[in-house]
């Protein structure tokens, strides 16, 4: 056995202390070992151009696992069977990670696989993201793994080069940001509020250097779903990774999975990761405290994620900083969004794409019908997620409400694949970025919950879940 | 080539040019539209697109941009938190062949700081009173010396700005980060042996 440590250490500590190929110093900065590397078209092919020219092979290909999500179109194939990009670019990008992949004996979840979808939601769903692990992806929303107490964080293609060849990274070791949410949340009220309530209070750079651990009874009660939304919007608040500790409802999760140790591994896994957590002696450079009950169903109202408002809150008036934001979405201090007539709906992205997601927005949708002139995009996150919710019907009620059921990826969120809202169009949607022109050029977002998004798309208005959910238990 | 860039990058002098705005993400920096590309060469005319152009590349009557002059204004200075959001790298690709070598700011985003040094973009970071004064002073001259961390504002003063000893390393020698970690491959051995990896 190797000798106890006696110094008390938080959950991040533990996961990066276990990684350490080369402690950081004075001169350098710590050479970190990376157990999974998540690939995908948008931010590969220029590592794979570098790694070439340097004559360098993928050191570890089983340690990677690719998809494609960003460029691919989520309209199904036209009569002859072909995928319709939105450019021939498009094409020759998600061509380029396919010949790259077949090259280097990297598993690529690719067109024919049962398994493709958003990188972060297929990672999980395979049981390839493990508690303990670190994980990154030239994607910043890579914080969505750190739901299974994971080190998991976003990278440039550089880096991913650096990873393809060594199977390390160079890191300097962040700051630690505790943030605790105790008590239970109101009936309406989703992970997805309780993230961008977060980000409304510490700010868009209010983790800016440090990795997030969130605890306490409200995300205790979470199930995996919800904690992947609350971590995948930690770079949201600027912070580098969100952690949640792993337990029992993590390892129902993943036992069983395509990827996950099984037998005596299984249990000698558990085992092990049931010490990931932060001990109670340790301490967090800082830490912030919220209360469940505070929390009420959330949208944004300006150009970035930290701009939140509960759903019957005014917008702040007397504030300059965010008078550039209101010229752009068209919207007025101290007026509420209540009644704002919405253009488009998108439920999906890496945020809230998942079953559960999908299962809160059918529950509103069903048996009612789109607001008239209303565009509904409803995109599952994986091919797993859309079989799932097909068996369940949902995809019926979608239909019948008068949505767009559309094939797996990223979609609309950063609408890479021609999946986008014309100028000026106001989209309210479930996914993580607000920024201007991000859902199409001179578009507007407003963020919010499935559950906020499928009201908004019955009324055609800005609309609050509430009186859905209390109609639909009468 | 790699060495040029690096001498050029160890010292310079250039003209400022402010943009006043806070948290200004990456979405902006580069739009998405662009990043089906597999180069990373040439992304420049896409740098702040939606500021200076039409969706059909004609020119905006009220680019914010339009006085920019790239060759003579090659250090932006902007609000806090630039380059939020995305990972993607070709947001410090797409500056650099904009014409920018370094940019100021009291805050850079994490991953953004991180892949502009990986480029030879230098992130200054100041305190506020430097913002103030620069944004006073359209087109200050500056000069900023990377090996001692040092920014001069002609007329203001000299400020230190934090840079890790590794970076400036890197970025006044020219070396590949890359080669760093390889020459660990030992290490990087007896770790995936150590934890059976």
């Amino acid at each position: 056995m190797p000798q106890q440590s006696h110094t008390e250490s938080t959950l991040f500590e533990k996961v990066w202390q276990r990684h350490l190929v080369r402690e950081e110093s004075a001169e350098t900065p710590a050479i970190l070992y990376i157990d999974l590397h998540l690939l995908h078209e948008v931010t590969t092919p220029q590592a794979f151009v570098e790694l070439k020219k340097q004559g360098l092979r993928v050191r570890r290909p089983d340690r990677c696992l690719a998809t494609i999500d960003h460029s691919t179109p989520t309209s199904a194939p036209d009569e002859n069977g072909k995928r319709r990009y939105v450019t021939e670019q498009a094409r020759k990008q998600v061509e380029t990670v396919q010949r790259n992949c077949e090259e280097h004996g990297i598993v690529l979840h690719g067109w024919d696989s049962p398994h493709r979808g958003i990188v972060h939601v297929m990672g999980p769903e395979l049981g390839a993201t493990q508690p303990g692990m670190t994980i990154v992806c030239g994607d910043s929303h890579t914080s969505t793994h750190g739901a299974f107490g994971a080190l998991a964080f976003g990278i440039g293609t550089t880096e991913v080069g650096h990873v393809l060849a060594s199977q390390c990274l160079l890191q300097s070791k962040p700051k630690t940001l505790g943030i605790c949410i105790e008590g239970e949340l109101a009936k309406g009220v989703t992970a997805k509020d309780v993230i961008l309530h977060v980000i409304g209070k510490i700010g868009v750079d209010g983790g800016t250097g440090s990795v997030i651990e969130y605890f306490g009874s409200t995300i205790r009660a979470m199930d995996m779903d919800s904690r992947m939304t609350v971590c995948n919007m930690s770079i949201e608040c600027g912070a580098r990774a969100g952690m949640v500790a792993p337990d029992d409802t993590t390892f129902e999760y993943l036992q069983g999975r395509p990827m996950v140790p099984q037998g005596v591994d299984w249990d000698a896994a558990v085992a092990d990761w049931r010490t990931l957590k932060t001990d109670s002696g340790a301490s967090y450079d800082q830490l912030v405290n919220f209360k469940a009950t505070q929390i009420r169903p959330c949208v944004t109202y300006g150009t970035h994620p930290g701009m939140v408002i509960a759903i019957d809150e005014a917008i702040p008036s007397n504030d300059d900083s965010i008078s550039s934001a209101l010229e752009y979405m068209g919207f007025e201090p101290g007026k509420s969004l209540a009644d704002e007539a919405v253009d488009v709906v998108f439920i999906g992205s890496c945020t809230n794409s998942r079953i559960s997601d999908l299962r809160a927005a059918a529950g509103i949708l069903k048996n009612r019908k789109v607001a008239k002139n209303l565009r509904v995009l409803v995109v599952p996150g994986s091919e797993e997620v859309r079989r799932e919710a097909e068996a369940e019907g949902l995809d019926r009620i979608f239909i019948e409400a008068g949505a767009e059921w559309r094939e797996p990826g990223c979609s609309m969120c950063i609408g890479m694949n021609g999946d986008i809202a014309a100028p000026g169009e106001l989209v309210v949607s479930t996914s993580n970025r607000n920024f201007k022109g991000r859902q199409g050029p001179q578009s507007r977002t407003i963020l919010a919950s499935p559950l906020t998004a499928a009201a908004c798309a019955i009324t055609g208005k800005v609309s609050s879940p509430l009186p859905f959910l209390e109609a639909d238990n009468d | 080539m790699t060495e040029q860039y690096s001498e050029r990058n160890l010292e310079f002098r250039s003209y400022t040019y402010n943009i006043p705005l806070e948290n200004i993400d990456t979405d902006q920096i580069i739009p998405a539209q662009f990043l089906t590309t597999t180069e990373r060469q040439g992304l420049g005319k896409f740098c702040f697109f939606a500021w200076r152009f039409n969706q059909d590349g004609t020119v905006k009557e009220n680019n914010p941009l339009h006085d920019h002059q790239p060759d003579h204004q090659q250090v932006l200075v902007v609000g806090s938190n630039f380059g939020c959001g995305s990972s993607r790298e070709h947001a410090p690709w797409a500056l650099l062949d904009y014409g920018i070598k370094a940019i100021i700011s009291t805050r850079f985003a994490d991953i953004f700081r991180n892949n502009s040094l990986k480029n030879g973009l230098i992130p200054v970071t100041v305190e506020e009173h430097v913002i103030s004064f620069l944004q006073e002073h359209p087109n200050s001259e500056v000069n900023i010396d990377v090996s001692n961390r040092q920014l001069t504002v002609m007329d203001y003063g000299d400020f230190e700005f934090p840079l890790d000893s590794f970076s400036v390393f890197c970025l006044t020698r020219g070396i590949d980060q890359l080669d760093f970690i390889l020459q660990n491959e030992q290490e990087i051995n007896a770790y995936e042996q150590r934890y059976n990896k």
